[in-house]
């Protein structure tokens, strides 16, 4: 068979919009965390993010993160169609840099957490969260 | 408007000074994400509690951000530092304008 210029053509912007897709998603992304961190690297010590590998329902995921000296936490739901999920600021009379919460996941994702330590240095944490029904359904 | 939104805390009735408490909260509100649509394809418009904060005698405990990936009847577990006897407020700033306050007083033992 041999391939038009027209095919060629229709398989070239399929092509484009495909890889176009999860890019647009992940840029987001990306969005939210240069805007928190203004572009600064980020370590991958001193903050801990707990959730479940496998979540049943995607309504309700219970996470927990966890960053000694750290003034904000922000948790982003890599996969939602809005990836920010939250952004914990501890004050003056915070007992510790602690916070757990219970949020919506859409689908089978990576769930990270970004800690601002107080010296203003960055670090984060990283988990997959494998989810059964989404929670974003309608 | 969110109907019947209740606030429950959970703080200790007693700590001594300096010590450590862990706080609990919940309020019953839909957390309307904007994302999904009713039986008739139409979408839903958000409407969420966007910010919660917990103060002790006016000094920041914590200050929350929240979006909508917040699960319904949002839930948040934290803790505070009790330096004196006083009162604990908790608020939740809703979409709509609305404003939710709970408190709770803490004596020292």
């Amino acid at each position: 068979m041999t391939i038009t210029r027209r095919q060629t053509l229709i398989m070239a912007v399929g092509a484009a919009v495909a890889t176009a897709l999860p890019f647009g998603a992940f840029a987001s992304v990306e969005d939210h965390i240069t805007e928190f961190t203004g572009g600064a690297e980020l370590g991958n010590e001193g903050l801990t993010l707990t959730a479940p590998t496998i979540a049943e329902n995607g309504n309700t995921v219970p996470i927990e993160v966890d960053a000694p000296g750290a003034v904000s936490i922000m948790v982003l739901a890599t996969g939602n169609p809005t990836p920010a999920a939250g952004t914990f600021n501890f004050g003056k009379l915070a007992g510790s840099q602690m916070a757990s919460t219970r949020i919506r996941l859409a689908q089978t994702q990576d769930v990270m957490a970004i800690a601002k330590m107080s010296d203003g240095s960055f670090v984060q944490a990283t988990q997959e969260v494998k989810v059964t029904i989404g929670g974003c359904g309608g | 408007m969110a109907e019947n939104v209740k606030p429950k805390v959970r703080v200790p009735k007693s700590a001594s000074a300096g010590e450590v408490i862990t706080l609990k909260t919940l309020i019953s509100h839909p957390m309307e994400s904007g994302q999904r649509k009713d039986s008739d394809g139409n979408v839903i418009p958000r409407s969420i509690i966007n910010r919660f904060t917990c103060e002790f005698n006016g000094e920041t405990v914590i200050d929350i951000t929240m979006e909508p990936a917040i699960s319904t009847n949002p839930y948040f577990e934290f803790e505070a530092k009790v330096p004196e006897a006083g009162t604990f407020t908790f608020t939740w700033y809703d979409d709509d304008g609305s404003v939710y306050t709970e408190s709770q007083d803490i004596a020292i033992s």
